[in-house]
């Protein structure tokens, strides 16, 4: 879709020579492209490669596996191989065994015909292939649905906790006049230039005292409360006409009733920001779990995938391919909103 | 339908006094407007009737009730805005309905409510619709629609006719006042337009400066109006006033005028001679006498209306002035003419501004 | 409330059945929103009058911020001032300035092997050194990616999100991938080998093992910075650049006198938030490097992690000490930070 409109646009117009400085830009652009995508797209691909495809070097660009087949009379599937046979023709055989330096091999359109052929005159037959198995072994092996369900749940409930409260805090600050107000908004500045990096050991006394250590709770409730949101929410909701609420007053509404019916609706477009920042923050958030989950039944996608390209050095296939999983959501959130994340970032200037 | 009371209302923001005690009772039903030039307090006054801002001191009854501390949505009162503020994310049966729902009405009651008050308003087409999607005209319908399902009992207007164009402002001014006809309730109107206060009030309350100037029927703020102040803010053209000089006041008013001496019969009203004061006379009041006037002045300009013609002339040592003419005038710029002041239509305002009491 | 929408919504043709569905699907949990919390909420309204419900919605906002970040605060001063192995503070005697006194005792500041806690020197040293690293080519080339961006091309829009989509990829993803491609035998050395070079085993040299920490952060960060100069730029008014054309200026005036010194304010904002986030570093080298070769890569943020909560000895004060350290100098660059957006808006 965008690279229709890339080959679509015309921006220059006809007639407009290319400056050198043009050229010099769609270069860097393409060598962007590379550089940013092409990691991406290799662990894609890698992903599908089988475990003995994973070890080759030089390693091959698709993920490609030796073809087997089955051959009439043979119990098991046989790989194929490209043999050059003494009597110089090239012909597809399968190979039985293998004694020595030597392949017992066999035509599969001939099962009766067998050949014995020198290992350095063969050559396996291979296709593109994907091995899926990357990706459904680790489901049953390694709890990898355990993991996948603790980040959305954890990524849901704290965005949900989050949009309420921040959105209630706003509210108060946007629409009231009280004693205390210049305090609390002093209150919000302060908490934004405490990053959770330098409260790490308190906090992680205060979870424990209440009980919610090694529990998702402790990764969902010390940072439902952002002073980021807060602040947006309340610069969005100064917007909004005054008369509104009045308006709502004198129908009767109470305060509560104007905030959720008249205000939250209203407020959507930046919630929406809010709620994607705070998915994103949430499915990405790493030293907090990291130092607050111990067991390994609340880890995190994030923690599990840590934890495991420790003990899975030898068994990047699986690695890759929960990278993948990891991966993919953001992937999908950010295909579908990509201009509308770019754009709320470039005018809040948050991340 | 209510009456209601303020008694001695006061407000201020900080140490900025807006309303200096306002004293005010407006009866069952009737049509109050309040007006004034921007500033003089008259959406404060409303904001406070309404609930929506506090009084500093003094208090409000509505129905006897005092309700002086009663916040917004517990008195019982619509009020349509300025800006309308719909709710732009309700199509227009929810906007009017909010309230209803609010009061805990059964749904099909309010159905009932709102398309009586659609029907009413030429709406029934648009019940689905957003506010974006309406006119102008039909926004406005919409916010006295959801004033009217509610059956308030006091209506409150804050200037609810300024975001139309000047055609639609007519036309709706005539619906309004038919509207209050129909329905009877208690009106209160704010507006700066003194034609508006003019045509759709049963009583008029005049502010200046967070005070009251006069209260009155319109007429009886034009003919009689208590003060300069509401004797140039009510009627258009305005009155003109001139600058006068008491030689005399013994049973006939004797003023130095400009340059002319004028002898009004009158009862003496005390005035020392010398004293200066303000002659006020309506454009419609002054002639252009075939013979000899009270004053020579020369033509300065014409405004040929067809219906009426006004005439802007002066006279030596007074202030340009201002009158009106039936029909067309046969008149030209820079003629001299006389003009006269029919006498029974003169104001006097002594120095502060106070009308003399008239025969 | 749901009963009145189904009322006051007209009855339209079937087809629209599903819709309905869909819809009524997401006005449920406002209704239960409106269901659950009006009740008490109107009751507490009645209790203490509108004007003081200002309060009621802050409170659930500044529980959480009083106990996850308040309450902490002061505890960490309190940590930083205690010694012992005891997690609850009422339990941990106290040392005074013990734990800070141990933290800058060195021979000389600029050999950490002379300092008693020479692990938390050199992971100062590393962050300076990542810091002063990953800002300079992350301001260098975001600013190019911007100035490009912001050229007259063709499919701006996509490339964009190409530079941008890294920025929203986890840590954890961002360094997998690039030890995937890093490792042995791993993508870039077959690149290597196949132009006739020798395999290098990246994460085994302190040199090498920085520079691809300082590339994978400037790699997955500089899609945000950007954007945030791509905004700045579009916001310089169009008719600067037109009186320009008119007065014949060639392209690299207008860039040096015209772009670069209305985008200043901007650099600044990039240059404050790049060094209060790169102090902070701690995730993707971390799973990148793990801080190794030995301790060539170790971060402060990753010293005060271990110190506190994955060595043998769990030192919670001293983590709280570097924590306090971290946290002043944070501090001094957010003000930093606020005096640049401020000269923004003038």
């Amino acid at each position: 879709m965008r690279l229709a409109s890339l080959l679509g646009q015309r921006r220059n117009g006809p007639g407009r020579p290319l400056h050198w400085t043009d050229i010099a830009a769609y270069a860097y652009l393409a060598l962007g492209v590379v550089l940013m995508f092409g990691p991406v797209l290799w662990l894609v691909l890698s992903s599908f490669k089988t475990q003995s495809a994973l070890l080759e070097f030089p390693p091959s660009l698709l993920p490609f596996a030796q073809v087997e087949v089955t051959v009439p009379g043979q119990p098991q599937k046989l790989p194929l191989f490209r043999t050059n046979l003494p009597d110089g023709s090239v012909r597809e055989l399968a190979q039985v065994r293998r004694i020595g330096l030597v392949a017992q091999m066999v035509d599969p359109a001939d099962p009766a015909k067998q050949f014995r052929v020198a290992i350095d005159k063969r050559e396996p037959v291979r296709r593109v292939a994907f091995a899926t198995e990357n990706y459904s072994e680790p489901l049953q092996r390694f709890a990898f649905l355990r993991f996948l369900f603790n980040s959305v749940f954890v990524t849901v409930v704290a965005t949900l906790i989050t949009l309420l409260i921040n959105s209630m805090a706003a509210y108060a600050l946007a629409v009231y006049a009280f004693p205390g107000k210049q305090t609390a908004t002093l209150a919000v500045i302060g908490t934004l230039m405490i990053p959770m990096t330098i409260i790490l050991v308190p906090v992680y006394l205060v979870v424990t005292e209440l009980g919610l250590a090694n529990s998702l709770w402790a990764v969902i409730l010390p940072g439902a409360a952002t002073p980021t949101g807060v602040f947006l929410l309340r610069q969005y909701m100064l917007t909004l006409p005054k008369d509104l609420i009045e308006a709502a007053r004198m129908d009767k509404a109470s305060e509560w009733q104007i905030y959720w019916r008249i205000v939250m609706p209203l407020t959507l477009p930046a919630l929406a920001v809010l709620a994607i920042f705070s998915i994103m923050w949430r499915w990405n958030e790493f030293l907090w779990p990291l130092a607050v989950l111990t067991k390994t039944e609340v880890y995190t996608l994030q923690i599990a995938l840590n934890a495991f390209q420790g003990e899975l050095q030898t068994q990047w296939h699986y690695l890759l391919a929960m990278t993948v999983v990891t991966l993919a959501p953001v992937a999908l959130v950010f295909v579908f909103l990509q201009r509308f994340i770019t754009t709320g970032i470039g005018s809040t200037g948050m991340k | 339908m209510a009456e209601l009371k303020l008694t001695s209302a006061r407000k201020s923001f900080g140490s900025i006094d807006v309303l200096h005690g306002i004293d005010l009772a407006v009866r069952d039903g009737e049509f109050v407007v309040f007006v004034g030039p921007s500033g003089c307090g008259k959406s404060t006054l409303l904001r406070l009737i309404a609930g929506l801002e506090n009084v500093t001191s003094g208090e409000i009854h509505i129905d006897g009730e005092r309700v002086t501390h009663l916040p917004a949505s517990e008195r019982g009162l619509a009020m349509v805005f300025q800006s309308y503020a719909l709710y732009p994310h309700m199509s227009v049966r929810k906007n009017m309905g909010f309230a209803l729902e609010n009061m805990g009405l059964k749904p099909a009651e309010i159905e009932a409510r709102v398309a009586r008050a659609a029907a009413m308003l030429r709406l029934t087409d648009y019940l689905d619709r957003k506010p974006k999607a309406l006119s102008g005209g039909q926004r406005q319908r919409v916010a006295i629609g959801r004033a009217i399902v509610r059956d308030p009992k006091i209506f409150l207007f804050d200037e609810p006719l300024s975001n139309l164009d000047a055609e639609l402002r007519v036309a709706t001014r005539k619906e309004l006042a038919s509207l209050h006809a129909g329905l009877g309730g208690t009106m209160i109107y704010v507006t700066h337009d003194q034609v508006e206060a003019m045509t759709l009030a049963d009583r008029i309350v005049v502010l200046n400066a967070g005070r009251i100037e006069q209260v009155g029927t319109p007429l009886e703020l034009y003919n009689r109006p208590a003060n300069a102040f509401v004797a140039g803010f009510i009627g258009s053209p305005r009155m003109n006033f001139l600058p006068a000089v008491v030689v005399s006041d013994d049973g006939t008013l004797r003023l130095t005028v400009g340059e002319v001496e004028v002898a009004l019969p009158r009862p003496a009203s005390g005035l020392a001679a010398g004293a200066s004061v303000t002659l006020g006379i309506r454009p419609e009041h002054i002639e252009i006498a075939p013979g000899d006037g009270m004053l020579a002045a020369k033509i300065d300009l014409l405004e040929q209306l067809g219906g009426e013609t006004f005439v802007y002339a002066t006279a030596p040592g007074l202030p340009q002035i201002t009158l009106r003419q039936d029909g067309q005038s046969h008149f030209h710029r820079g003629d001299a003419v006389a003009i006269r002041f029919a006498p029974d239509h003169l104001h006097i305002f002594d120095a502060a501004g106070a009308a003399l009491a008239r025969p | 409330m749901s009963d009145t929408s189904s009322v006051s919504r007209p009855e339209r043709g079937r087809g629209i059945g599903t819709l309905a569905e869909l819809r009524s699907i997401v006005t449920l949990p406002v209704e239960l929103g409106m269901r659950l919390f009006d009740p008490p909420m109107r009751w507490v309204q009645r209790m203490i009058g509108a004007r003081r419900m200002a309060y009621v919605f802050l409170l659930p906002n500044f529980v959480f911020f009083g106990l996850f970040v308040f309450l902490p605060i002061g505890i960490n001063i309190v940590f930083s001032v205690t010694g012992g192995t005891a997690l609850f503070p009422s339990q941990r005697p106290y040392v005074g300035s013990d734990q800070f006194a141990y933290l800058f005792d060195c021979g000389s500041y600029l050999d950490p092997a002379t300092c008693r806690e020479d692990h938390f020197w050199r992971a100062v040293a590393n962050t300076v050194k990542f810091v002063v690293l990953q800002v300079t080519a992350m301001v260098l080339l975001s600013l190019v990616t911007a100035l490009v961006l912001n050229m007259r091309i063709r499919g701006r829009g996509f490339f964009r999100a190409v530079y941008f989509f890294p920025v929203l990829l986890s840590p954890v993803v961002v360094a997998l991938i690039w030890k995937w491609i890093l490792q042995r035998d791993g993508l870039l050395n077959a690149a290597i080998t196949t132009l006739g070079g020798q395999k290098i085993i990246f994460f085994v040299d302190p040199s090498w093992a920085m520079f691809w920490a300082v590339f994978v952060s400037v790699w997955a960060h500089m899609g945000f910075y950007t954007l945030i100069l791509l905004a700045g730029l579009q916001a310089i008014p169009a008719d600067l650049y037109e009186a320009a054309e008119m007065d014949a200026t060639p392209r690299w005036r207008v860039l040096t006198h015209i772009t670069l010194p209305l985008l200043w304010p901007n650099m600044i904002v990039v240059i404050v938030l790049a060094l209060i986030k790169g102090a902070q570093t701690f995730d993707e080298v971390f799973v990148l490097t793990g801080g190794g070769p030995g301790t060539a890569t170790l971060m402060v943020v990753q010293y005060i992690y271990e110190t506190g909560f994955s060595s043998q000895v769990q030192n919670f004060g001293l983590a709280a000490a570097a924590s306090v350290v971290l946290g002043i100098v944070l501090f001094v660059l957010t003000l930093l930070q606020f005096a640049a957006a401020r000269r923004k808006e003038i």
